[in-house]
């Protein structure tokens, strides 16, 4: 009986492939995007997890040097025989791959391996014949040791014997040590027998997770909206589905199927298709996200340094997540209709209602919504700190809006309907209002997908436009070069200024300044520096004071953490405080930095020396020449602003593209949603059109008349989307921005854009309208007819 | 239980109705029984509640006093899963508007019925089909099917289920005269070969008159 | 540390299990092996002998508070060498690693500590004698006056030592053989200890005194393939007798036996396998495994028929290599206090 009945259920999907195609797409595009984000979001996870393994990062205090990046090897010997129980790590790069160096005897991760293979190969690895590194990573760097692979080293880094290390990066010193977790019960304080290193508590060091907090945070949104559109598709083709069945339904109680089973089929019929979807899903989302990847990890490691692995593992952790947000996605969608049909009396019309229509009351529900979505919104643009504020901002307003839609429109079509002459006029108007209900959510769909555009290229052009200004203003030097040794850099401050060649060093050391972890650069203030660098906020001699040593430059990122703005004092030591005369605009850049004179910084770190110099000349191709050729510099050492700005822009318009491409499949998922409505509503609402065409309006002219139907409705969206989508702007820009990355953006406009933007949206809308309108005229007459024959 | 006791019986069935004049009384005291291999015909008018009688006689509503056996179950009390096993394995429905599955092929709708009852015979499956001149249709579905045609899967259907009573609601309401009188007849031929009962409600009476009982339901009683 | 990192270090290559008694001075993979009617060379052999495999420096007390109650103590300081020799920094092949306890009637205290050669953080020097790892030292200017401390993340202790005998040498003058198959190793004990100090415990610092048994033993090749573990007792009787006594246990269920009788004026005679025996009586749970805890041991040349009873059944050292270690006392026909170390019940 469960197989007979089982069959008749899905015969009707079978009978009704678009119905079918409609609820496979829908969940599969749901699921897709969802999916795709979160296996990016899990590579991403994952890839910072073996770094944090790797590294020891966000797991064990750890102890650094003061000042510099060294700390010598009797400095760890005299911590472990004073009672520290530490392990040293030493930290250098080849080729761009980072090498890292460890103890595994007295280190607590083992040797950043993973356990199973750390039996079996310590002897070899304590031999310091090897390195180990993902076959990634292995591919990118050459250095003679032999390189086992381990796919469970981070990307992007090689570790092995501290010794060995030692020997490759040619070092006698040590980076960093490691604080084991449990130490023993007496021992000096780390000030008494090494004050010039400090503590750095566990804590401090997992930056890379809330660094990139924000990004994957940003993924996750679109995910969710994309979600949201592709599960209003399945709940619309449930809809018509089981408003189509009502009638089957009758049919099967009638012959002996109880209400219970019934139900049950039912529910094991949508957990089916949910299935199918799904998969159909996940194997989209891969796709999406194995597409997307190598961009989000060129995007991650230019915007925070992070390392992601390019290549992508099919982990239970996403499509378990997507499978499961799919299956309960349709369930929840079929649950009111599973409903519906269990309170349906055994004998109730089997003629299928026009689709539900919404009264006042419900109405008012909604309004209540979003009036309290949008003053949320609002209480947490006024109060609201940190970036889950923003992005619930981001959220309120969303729903908030969309949720405004039909209700916007109602007292506008009602309005239209009034004013009307024709009585055709007047019915379309009418027809239109009432339309509104069953459109409502395709609308909202449509409406979020425009704004989520329009926000979004505002943001992106936005952002692109201050970034070029801001890399013409940074990247004015020609020519920049790190040096090897202290000969090298010597070579570059006496011989090049001779030959007319400004020599701009890059003094820079990590410190902690007005408690944040901060770059402290030194710079020569000279024309390039007051001719480029535009200001935020500054006092008028700035670059005058910060030459004397008086004051200090901080970027934006630094003064909005520190709450710090210009003519406030900034501790630099114990007695030495400087004026902060000027605010920059740091784009891109995680870290607080703050600039002061050459003069200032060498007095105050006498042990750093410049490793950056920046070169200004009116010809970079003879001047690398000299470099290379008379001062032994390697050519790899060498960078061209040009090369340097591509390099920056094309990080910058990487992140974007991940972000455009969400954008661009959201719309079409919108559009498809529109499409599935009208297709949903055409069927129900022939008997309602069957009457008009019965008083003379031709089916074609009735097609016309829909279109023109969606066309007003498309219109309505993209006016209410313009508003929305600024707003969504100015929250990314001025609240989340300044939240994840610590500087704010100005808004630009680009109307020509948004023009743009509204075509294409309104070309969709008509475009998911043609086909129900082209079926519409094409009806034959008989099925109108059939609406009179059937009435009894 | 014998073959010959009545395979429906109604004793003092009484059923009422809300509706916006109040309570509205249906049925009033209705005894009945049908014995097996009879043919009865119950006429009335409009609103009468013959199809009120119908329904309760096919398990598909209750009523709100006196008793109704049906197939030897009494139906009083009965939770609704047990009344769908009744109307599952006892009493078949052919209605006015057919209620065909409109995504099942015409084959698969006559064996429906006599699938979800656990006793599909192919045989007389293809018979039926035979009989009522479907054979070429099978694959089909039923849009594609004229109404005659429809009623006629709907009859195969019922008595493909071989149930003790079947129930008609003017089977040929929706048909013209000429077909009405060929799925007429080919239903009582049906009705005749399987020895089921059938109670068959409808307006006319020369539809009627080919019944071997006629009822007539007047003001909620049967006279 | 992870464990599995360590079994490593500890239970050697099979290659070099396998081989078994080479007998000609070094083993397949250049370490040296023990030979007999050895010469020692103090102070010098009291420091590392890096071109054998393995060596300890493995101290053992017996102690007892002013209010009468009884503890135990022990410091162990273990070279192993993955390649004979010793080279500077970094690459020398020797890794150290120690191991500390206290044990008290009711509770157990064990930590231990590793430390790569070469670089400092740990080592042995003969003459002035310092052996040491991170902050744990037994240091002093000879081996008859020593300091010894260590501790870990709950318990501690400082003691001084001194010893009031000469050493003992066990074997055939400190060749110690330990298999049917000739596997031997150089072991030497310093059994005469007087010591006092300071347990730092949870409950408070407890002064304590003594007397402490230093062994030290250095070998290539200790165990034969077919053995599995061994238990090991030293025991001081309060005439002022000692006896040193272990057994191998072999997988076929038999024993190879060794043991000392050391007179109180440090006379030492030594007993071939079977002289000594030492059987369980019963067994405790201890961290999910049983352990015999109580023993009854015999040496009949020396009337010795006593029962030996762990202090704490408990004193299980829960470390990379898992073993028991505790204090016990004596009772039958002597008298006394001891050590008793069981390995292979893991």
């Amino acid at each position: 009986m469960n197989r007979a009945c089982l069959a008749a259920l899905l015969s009707h999907w079978i009978r009704n492939p678009l119905q079918l195609f409609a609820f496979l797409a829908g969940l599969a595009l749901a699921t897709g995007l969802w999916s795709g984000v979160q296996a990016i979001n899990a590579e991403a996870r994952a890839s910072y997890d073996a770094a944090a393994a790797t590294l020891g990062d966000g797991q064990f205090d750890q102890i650094v040097p003061a000042t510099g990046d060294a700390i010598s090897q009797e400095d760890f010997v005299t911590l472990r025989r004073a009672g520290w129980l530490v392990s040293p790590v030493l930290e250098g790069q080849i080729n761009g791959v980072r090498i890292l160096g460890f103890d595994p005897l007295s280190s607590p991760i083992g040797f950043g391996v993973s356990e199973e293979t750390q039996t079996g190969d310590l002897s070899a690895f304590l031999n310091g014949d090897q390195l180990f590194a993902n076959a990634e990573t292995a591919g990118r760097f050459q250095t003679g040791i032999r390189v086992v692979i381990n796919p469970a080293v981070a990307s992007g880094i090689a570790v092995g014997e501290i010794g060995m290390v030692q020997r490759l990066l040619n070092r006698s010193y040590l980076s960093r040590l490691f604080v084991q977790p449990d130490q023993p019960l007496q021992r000096p304080a780390l000030a008494d027998i090494a004050p010039h290193l400090r503590l750095k508590a566990a804590s401090q060091t997992a930056d890379v997770g809330e660094l990139t907090d924000s990004f994957h945070l940003n993924l996750t949104a679109f995910g969710l909206l994309s979600f949201a559109v592709g599960i209003f598709i399945v709940y619309s083709t449930i809809g018509l589905a089981f408003e189509q069945r009502r009638g089957m339904v009758r049919t099967l109680r009638a012959l002996g199927i109880s209400l219970p089973r019934l139900i049950t089929l039912m529910f094991i019929e949508v957990l089916l298709l949910a299935l199918v979807g799904a998969c159909l899903g996940i194997f989209l989302g891969y796709i999406v996200a194995a597409m997307l990847l190598p961009d989000v990890a060129v995007t991650l490691r230019g915007l925070y340094g992070a390392d992601v692995a390019g290549t992508l593992q099919f982990r239970a952790s996403w499509w378990g997540s997507g499978m499961a947000i799919a299956i309960l996605g349709s369930l929840a969608a079929a649950a009111a209709k599973l409903w519906q049909i269990a309170s349906m009396p055994i004998l109730a019309s089997a003629q299928p209602r026009a689709w539900a229509m919404r009264s006042g009351r419900a109405r008012g529900v909604q309004a209540i919504l979003a009036a309290t979505s949008l003053l949320s919104a609002a209480g947490l643009a006024w109060f609201g700190t940190g970036l889950m504020a923003g992005f619930a901002l981001l959220g309120c307003f969303l729903i908030g809006a969309a949720l405004t839609v039909p209700l916007l429109m109602h007292p506008f079509l009602a309005f239209a309907a009034g004013a009307a002459r024709t009585p055709v006029a007047r019915w379309f108007w009418a027809d239109t209002r009432q339309q509104l209900p069953g459109l409502g959510l395709a609308l909202m769909a449509l409406m979020l997908a425009i704004s989520a555009n329009v926000g979004v290229s505002t943001m992106v052009s936005s952002f692109r436009m201050t970034f070029v200004a801001f890399l013409d203003q940074r990247l004015a030097p020609e020519l920049y070069v790190e040096v090897a040794n202290a000969a090298q850099a010597n070579a570059i401050e006496t011989q090049l200024p001779d030959s007319g060649i400004v020599v701009l060093p890059l003094l820079a050391v990590d410190a902690q300044i007005a408690k944040q972890p901060t770059r402290l650069f030194g710079v020569r203030v000279g024309p390039t520096y007051r001719e480029n660098w535009v200001f935020l906020d500054a006092e008028p001699d700035a670059w005058d004071r910060v030459s004397a040593g008086t004051a200090a430059v901080a970027n934006e990122q630094l003064a909005r953490r520190a709450s710090l703005w210009v003519g406030d004092s900034v501790a630099l030591g114990e007695e030495l405080t400087v004026t902060l005369a000027a605010i920059v605009a740091d784009y891109g850049n995680p870290r607080g930095q703050l600039v002061v004179g050459e003069a200032l910084f060498r007095r105050l770190h006498p042990e750093v020396a410049p490793r950056q110099f920046g070169l200004r000349t009116d010809d970079p191709a003879s001047l690398r020449n000299t470099l290379v050729s008379d001062l032994g510099l390697a050519d790899s050492a060498i960078t061209d602003q040009s090369a340097l700005k591509a390099i920056s822009l094309q990080v910058f318009d990487r992140t974007f593209t991940v972000t455009a491409a969400l954008n661009v499949l959201t719309l079409i998922v919108a559009g498809f949603a529109m499409l599935m409505s009208l297709l949903t509503l055409a069927d129900l609402r022939v008997p309602q059109l069957a009457p008009v065409w019965a008083l003379g309006i031709t089916r074609l002219k009735l097609g016309q008349l829909e279109l023109l139907r969606t066309g007003v409705f498309a219109v309505m969206v993209c006016i209410i989307a313009l508003p929305v989508g600024l707003g969504m702007a100015w929250v990314l820009l001025a609240i989340i921005n300044v939240e994840a990355f610590g500087w704010r953006l100005p808004m630009f406009l680009f109307p020509g854009e948004y023009f743009r933007l509204f075509l294409l949206s309104l070309l969709a809308a008509i475009a998911a309208a043609s086909w129900p309108s082209v079926r519409l005229m094409r009806l034959p007459p008989a099925r109108l007819l059939k609406v009179f024959a059937n009435e009894r | 239980m014998k073959d010959l006791d009545p395979v429906l019986i109604f004793s003092g069935v009484s059923k009422s109705f809300a509706s916006a004049d109040g309570l509205v009384q249906v049925l009033r005291g209705v005894d009945l029984a049908i014995s097996p291999g009879e043919t009865v015909a119950l006429t009335g008018e409009s609103g009468s509640g013959k199809s009120t009688l119908l329904h309760i006689a096919g398990a598909l509503d209750t009523a709100d006093q006196g008793t109704v056996h049906l197939a030897g179950h009494n139906l009083a009390g009965m939770s609704d899963a047990k009344r769908a096993a009744v109307r599952r394995h006892d009493a078949a429905v052919i209605f006015q508007q057919f209620n065909l599955i409109p995504s099942l092929s015409v084959a698969d709708n006559i064996a429906f019925q006599a699938r979800i009852a656990g006793r599909a015979d192919e045989a007389l499956i293809t018979d039926l089909a035979d009989r009522l001149g479907l054979s070429d249709q099978l694959r089909k579905y039923p849009e594609a099917l004229s109404g005659g045609q429809q009623q006629r899967v709907a009859i195969a259907r019922a008595i493909a289920a071989r149930p003790r009573l079947l129930l008609a609601d003017e089977p040929t309401g929706n048909l013209d005269e000429a077909t009405a009188a060929e799925v007429l007849d080919e239903l009582l031929a049906l009705v005749a070969d399987t020895g089921a009962a059938l109670l068959l409600v409808t307006h006319s009476p020369a539809i009627a008159a080919r019944m071997g009982r006629r009822l007539h339901l007047s003001k909620g009683r049967l006279v | 540390m992870n464990v599995k990192v360590f079994a490593f270090l500890i239970f050697w290559p099979l290659s070099a299990l396998a081989q078994g008694f080479a007998g000609l001075g070094t083993d397949a993979d250049g370490f040296a092996t023990p030979q007999p009617q050895p010469e020692f060379n103090f102070p010098a052999d009291h420091g590392p002998h890096p071109d054998y495999r393995i060596e300890w420096w493995y101290l053992t007390a017996n102690l007892k508070a002013a209010d009468g109650t009884a503890y135990g103590l022990q410091w162990t300081l273990f070279r192993t060498a993955l390649s004979p020799g010793e080279a500077d920094g970094w690459a020398s092949p020797q890794v150290w690693f120690a191991h500390a306890a206290v044990t008290t009637p009711d509770a157990h205290f064990a930590t231990e500590r590793f430390a790569r050669g070469g670089i400092g953080t740990a080592g042995v020097q003969a003459d002035p004698f310092h052996a040491w790892i991170d902050e744990w030292a037994m240091t002093g200017p000879d081996l008859n006056t020593l300091n010894l401390t260590a501790q870990g993340a709950n318990f501690g202790y400082d003691m001084t030592l001194e010893a009031k005998g000469p050493l003992v040498f066990h074997g055939q003058e400190g060749f110690s053989v330990k298999s049917g198959e000739g596997q031997a190793s150089y072991y030497y004990s310093q059994p005469f200890y007087r010591i006092a100090g300071t347990l730092e415990l949870p409950s408070g610092p407890v002064e304590v005194t003594g007397s402490a048994w230093l062994d030290r033993e250095w070998s290539s090749q200790p165990l034969s393939e077919n053995q599995s573990g061994w238990d090991w007792f030293s025991l001081s009787f309060d005439s002022g007798d000692k006896l040193m006594g272990f057994q191998l246990n072999q997988r076929d269920g038999t024993h190879y036996s060794a043991s000392t009788w050391v007179d109180a004026d440090g006379g030492a005679t030594a007993y071939p396998d079977g002289a000594f025996t030492a059987e369980p009586i019963s067994q405790t749970r201890v961290a999910g495994r049983d352990v015999p805890t109580e023993w009854q041991v015999r040496l009949p040349d020396r009337d010795l028929d006593v029962r030996i009873s762990a202090m704490n059944t408990q004193a299980w050292m829960p470390l990379s290599i898992p073993y028991w270690e505790g204090p016990v006392t004596v009772n039958g026909s002597h008298k006394g206090v001891g050590y008793l170390e069981m390995t292979g019940y893991e």
